[in-house]
């Protein structure tokens, strides 16, 4: 459990990891809360030659609201956005969502912008970002530039950031008063979600998956039913529509299609009892 | 005896914990040794083959290196002998020569200066294996065209037992209720992983071998062996211990390399495992295959048992391939079975090793007979805790010898069984059961009991070694052969030498868990440690107090039999004024000048070993309340109650804890944990993502209680407590699983019961309509 030999940088500003990053190539890692990365170093399942450390750059950590959108540095570590008023009143969903990953040391040292970056599809904010329908500041030395949640995440672990781009923060549409629920399944409190169901209904129901493909997806197929005038039940049934669930120790994807089935019309039910 | 009411069956607080909680306990990797070099495994990537090739030539030139040892540079250790009752056929080459058998197999060892520097090594050493058919399953093993792990062997069954072949068990039954099912392969997770720090020189010519272990005396023959030294000359002690749980009382063949690595080099010799390594290097627990048929009488009395365990013993044997003799013996459980047919068979593996893990040979029992009995009381109409409580042996019988040989000291079962169902208020639950199968709720209760017997100081291990000696300062030590690693011996044994002397709990030490210190012990496995060096140092402190009082009558001119003691020392009984004090009968008991003429100058000390003669067998009944999720198949234990009966009590606080952990890890094996192979014997769990142990999360709040039912043993009338929490547990909580869904028509669910396994029986059900 030793990682293999890497170079080692800090830096203090977003600048300063861009321009460490461009100069570095492909092999760079950027490093923020470690909860991913350093696990797969360790197993030797990665091996960069630089990691670039961010995490002491206080300005990325922050969540406030900006007119009609929350605005949530991406070094925000989750504990604080469970505990952010903003959140809580914003967006109680991504409030909840954050307090329920891993276990309370996670949940210290784990970073926002890391669980999206990593494009993680058994990570359970990047599930609520698409349900959210939140967009993510990505900045390079091209400058800055937007990318909704729905077209960020492209394979497993891959995701639209270039190498030498930097995510910076995540903007969430508020949505005070609407309907959500976040509905986790798993056997241990501590674990990744064997299926996790994000659901917001504000006029139209928007819902992310956690688990249910190579990478964080929508409940398309659900969505359009109710669109269409389905109940609650006919929704469900469409919950792994077009989907393609892995096989782990946990679940079959027979299972999984399942349980997307019943956490889905779970998810739906509970939004609509909290919508105001 | 003390004027002073008794400290005995009091909860005392651990003497252990503030050194654990200010982090002053000192661990094997904790140990300073700046000189140490580090030895790092190059483990087999491949579960069976032919090893074609080991180069170690690249690694050997990696900065730091200073040795590779491996099979034709092998430091002439020879083949190794894990469990004596095992044929030598199955030995283990300490270094794999010309085939490897498991993932995890040792094929060379790098030493280097540091971790980093060893690892970078061990990753540059290249092995070439040609994969054979790899055998991972029992039915793969006793499968007509499987390969023979080792030829010269002539067949993969490595061990068995068989009881009672020529009757009929069944014959006069009117009804028999039939079981297939599996105790899963555990992995035994010490907060610790395995390690260990040689070092050359001390004593002179010899080593010391720090290791993390259960029982260092029986590591110590196998040292001296491979390193050809005489006993004394190997000196074995464990520090602090974080866990062992089983596995770590096996003797482990690192230990073989690191000691003869450090001895070649002349220098310490450091080996730390990491997480991901422990999960295939260091024994299993478990691996049965298990069949029962149970004969009964409509008006449910057993007439009779047959039943059937084949065990994995992994590549090698260990402890675990003899496992199955326990089984055999307590397959009976509480239960006045006549007639027991039994057959026991252990195969090898292409798998790791499997040893002794919490329970070792009598979960298994227990769960089959209490799966076999709730199938029948499905079967029969009759209510789980009463079919059980129909068949219990007679209290009035024992002493007894059971069918299959077990010599049973003293029980009463009926009395922790109802303790049981009144704490858990069994009818009221009944009825809520069924208040929610007429209701059709999409979460439903289920109840499962279970009443277990198991063994403690199994195996020939009733004897233990003890000794109590005042010192010329007042305080007393405490020398046993047990090895405390978290139990809490020191608490316990300090409060025993401390009601007999009378000389506080404080100022009484142990030593123990090293061989220099201590003459000869059996270490701390299969629940034994109070019931046998509990029993030493109460025999021990009673002979010391024997001669402190002839001492202390001598100089106060009185009679011995008059002599009282306190925490200061010994008086005239009524006249605590003139006390002798433990500094001056320490002092006085080597100079003949002060002893009466009876008594010969020495220390104030005394040894010996105490014989219980044969072992004990606790027992005791478990109500487990889970609900299932029909929509889902999730499993939620509500609440667990547990009384178990140790016999008499020492302390109520050291009992709770091992209930608590028992039942945790009960609970584990019918929920949630399970090491798990693929076809090509790649381990699949060898982290603790994959190896699921549950958190205090995933439990309720354990409702533990006890009965107490003394041993008539030993003085002490104690029984082991260390198990009894694993054995009752793990059935209840299977049983009310099933319970919650036998409405439906399912008779079993395999253990673990993961929620897609219940929601495939579910699917499967005859009685579900189907959502």
């Amino acid at each position: 459990m030793i990682p293999a030999s890497f170079d080692y940088q800090r830096a203090s500003s977003v600048d300063e990891a861009i321009g460490l990053l461009s100069g570095a190539g492909e092999d760079a890692k950027l490093l923020a809360g470690g909860h991913s990365l350093l696990p797969l170093m360790k197993l030797r399942l990665a091996s960069p030659s630089l990691l670039v450390d961010i995490a002491g750059i206080q300005e990325l950590s922050y969540v406030r609201q900006s007119g009609d959108h929350l605005a949530i540095g991406s070094l925000t570590r989750h504990a604080d956005l469970s505990r952010s008023e903003a959140a809580l009143h914003e967006a109680p969903l991504l409030a909840h969502v954050a307090g329920q990953i891993g276990d309370p040391q996670v949940r210290h040292r784990g970073t926002i912008g890391g669980s999206i970056a990593h494009g993680d599809p058994a990570s359970d904010l990047p599930a609520a970002c698409l349900a959210l329908n939140a967009s993510f500041v990505v900045a390079s030395p091209r400058g800055e530039r937007n990318i909704a949640a729905a077209d960020f995440f492209r394979g497993f672990l891959e995701t639209e950031l270039a190498s030498d781009e930097v995510l910076v923060e995540i903007i969430v549409p508020t949505a005070a008063g609407a309907g959500w629920s976040f509905q986790k399944f798993n056997r241990r409190a501590q674990d990744w979600a064997i299926v996790g169901v994000a659901a917001v209904s504000n006029g139209s129901t928007r819902i992310g998956l956690v688990n249910m493909g190579p990478t964080p997806v929508r409940a398309i197929g659900v969505e359009q039913a109710l669109g269409q005038g389905a109940s609650v039940t006919e929704a469900a049934q469409h919950a792994s529509d077009g989907l393609d669930p892995p096989a782990d120790l946990n679940a079959s994807p027979e299972y999984r299609r399942h349980l997307a089935t019943v956490l889905v019309g779970r998810a739906l039910e509970e939004a609509a009892q909290k919508k105001a | 005896m003390a004027e002073s009411g008794s400290i005995l069956g009091n909860a005392v607080v651990r003497l252990e914990d503030p050194a654990l909680l200010t982090g002053a306990a000192k661990y094997v990797d904790d140990l300073a040794s700046p000189e140490a070099a580090r030895v790092v495994f190059v483990r087999s990537s491949n579960a069976h083959g032919t090893l074609v090739s080991v180069d170690v030539e690249a690694a050997k030139a990696m900065p730091g290196v200073i040795a590779i040892y491996h099979g034709s540079d092998d430091l002439g250790l020879p083949p190794f002998q894990s469990f004596p009752m095992v044929s030598e056929s199955f030995n283990r080459p300490v270094f794999a020569t010309d085939r490897v058998r498991f993932v995890g197999d040792i094929v060379a060892a790098v030493v280097a200066e540091t971790n980093a520097q060893a690892v970078d090594a061990a990753e540059a050493v290249v092995i070439e294996v040609d994969p054979l058919p790899v055998i991972v399953s029992q039915a793969d093993a006793l499968s007509a065209e499987a390969p023979l792990l080792f030829p010269e062997s002539g067949s993969n069954v490595c061990f068995g037992t068989a009881f009672g072949a020529d009757e009929d068990p069944l014959e006069g039954a009117d009804v028999v209720a039939e079981v297939a099912m599996v105790s899963q392969r555990l992995a035994g997770v010490p907060m610790e992983p395995n390690g260990c720090l040689m070092v050359p020189g001390e004593p002179d010519g010899g080593i010391t071998c720090w290791i993390s272990h259960q029982a260092p005396h029986s590591v110590q023959p196998a040292l001296t062996a491979v390193l050809g030294l005489e006993p004394e000359a190997v000196r074995v002690v464990t520090p602090w211990v974080g866990g062992g749980f089983g596995p770590k009382a096996n003797v482990y063949v690192e230990f073989l390399v690191a000691a003869a690595a450090a001895m070649q080099l002349g220098r310490p010799v450091r080996w730390a495992e990491t997480r991901s390594e422990n999960m295939v290097a260091m024994v299993h627990g478990r691996d049965y295959t298990m069949k029962a048929k149970l004969g009964l009488t409509t008006d449910g009395k057993i007439v009779g048992l047959d039943a059937s365990v084949v065990a994995s013993g992994g590549a090698y044997p260990a402890l675990g391939a003899v496992l199955p003799m326990l089984t055999q013996m307590m397959v009976v459980g509480v239960y006045d079975i006549p007639k027991v047919r039994f057959e026991g068979t252990t195969v090898v593996t292409n798998t790791t090793p499997v040893g002794a893990y919490r329970g070792a040979g009598r979960p298994e029992a227990t769960q089959l007979i209490e799966r076999v009995l709730d199938v029948a009381a499905d079967q029969l109409g009759i209510d789980p805790a009463e079919l059980r409580r129909r068949n219990f042996l007679d209290p009035a019988a024992f002493p007894l010898v059971t069918a299959t040989g077990g010599a049973y000291d003293s029980g009463e079962y009926a009395k922790s069984l109802d303790a049981a169902l009144a704490a858990a208020g069994y009818e009221e639950l009944r009825a809520e059961q069924a208040r929610r199968r007429a209701a059709g709720d999409s979460v439903q209760l289920g109840i499962g009991v279970s009443a277990y017997v198991e063994v403690t100081a199994p195996l020939g291990l009733h004897t233990e070694y003890g000794a109590v000696e005042v010192h010329d300062d007042g305080t007393a030590s405490m020398s046993v052969g047990t090895s405390s690693h978290g139990q809490g011996h020191h608490t316990a044994f300090a409060m025993v030498a401390s009601e007999v002397l009378g000389i506080p709990m404080n100022r009484i030490r142990l030593i123990n868990s090293d061989t220099a210190a201590v003459p000869h012990g059996s270490g701390t496995l299969g629940s034994r440690s109070l019931q046998t060096a509990g029993n030493a140092v109460f025999a021990a402190s009673k002979e010391v107090l024997v001669r402190a009082r002839q001492i202390a009558a001598h100089q106060l001119e009185a009679s011995p039999d008059d002599i009282v003691t306190s925490e200061g020392g010994l008086y005239v009984a009524g006249v605590p004024s003139r006390i002798v004090s433990w500094e001056e009968l320490a002092v006085a008991s080597r100079d003949a000048s002060l002893l009466p003429d009876e008594l010969e100058p020495g220390p104030l000390r005394h040894e010996g070993d105490f014989d219980g003669e044969n072992s004990t067998f606790p027992f005791g009944a478990h109500v487990s309340v889970v609900e299932v999720d029909l929509e889902t198949g999730q499993v939620t234990m509500k609440r667990h109650i547990a009384v178990d009966d140790c016999g008499r009590i020492l302390n109520p606080l050291l009992v709770r804890g091992q209930q608590h952990g028992g039942i945790a890890q009960g609970a584990a094996q019918a929920l949630f944990e399970w090491v798990q192979y693929d076809k090509d014997g790649n381990p699949l769990t060898t982290n603790l993502m994959d190896y699921t142990v549950p958190a205090a999360s995933e439990l309720p709040s354990f409702e533990a209680s006890n009965t107490e039912t003394d041993s008539p043993r030993n003085p002490l009338g104690a029984k082991g407590i260390g198990e009894s929490g694993t054995i009752g547990s793990t059935p209840a909580i299977q049983n009310a699983v099933i319970d919650a869904v036998s409405h439906l028509g399912i008779t079993h669910i395999d253990m673990p019961c993961t929620p897609e396994r219940v929601w495939r029986a579910l699917q499967d059900a005859p009685g579900r309509v189907a959502s």
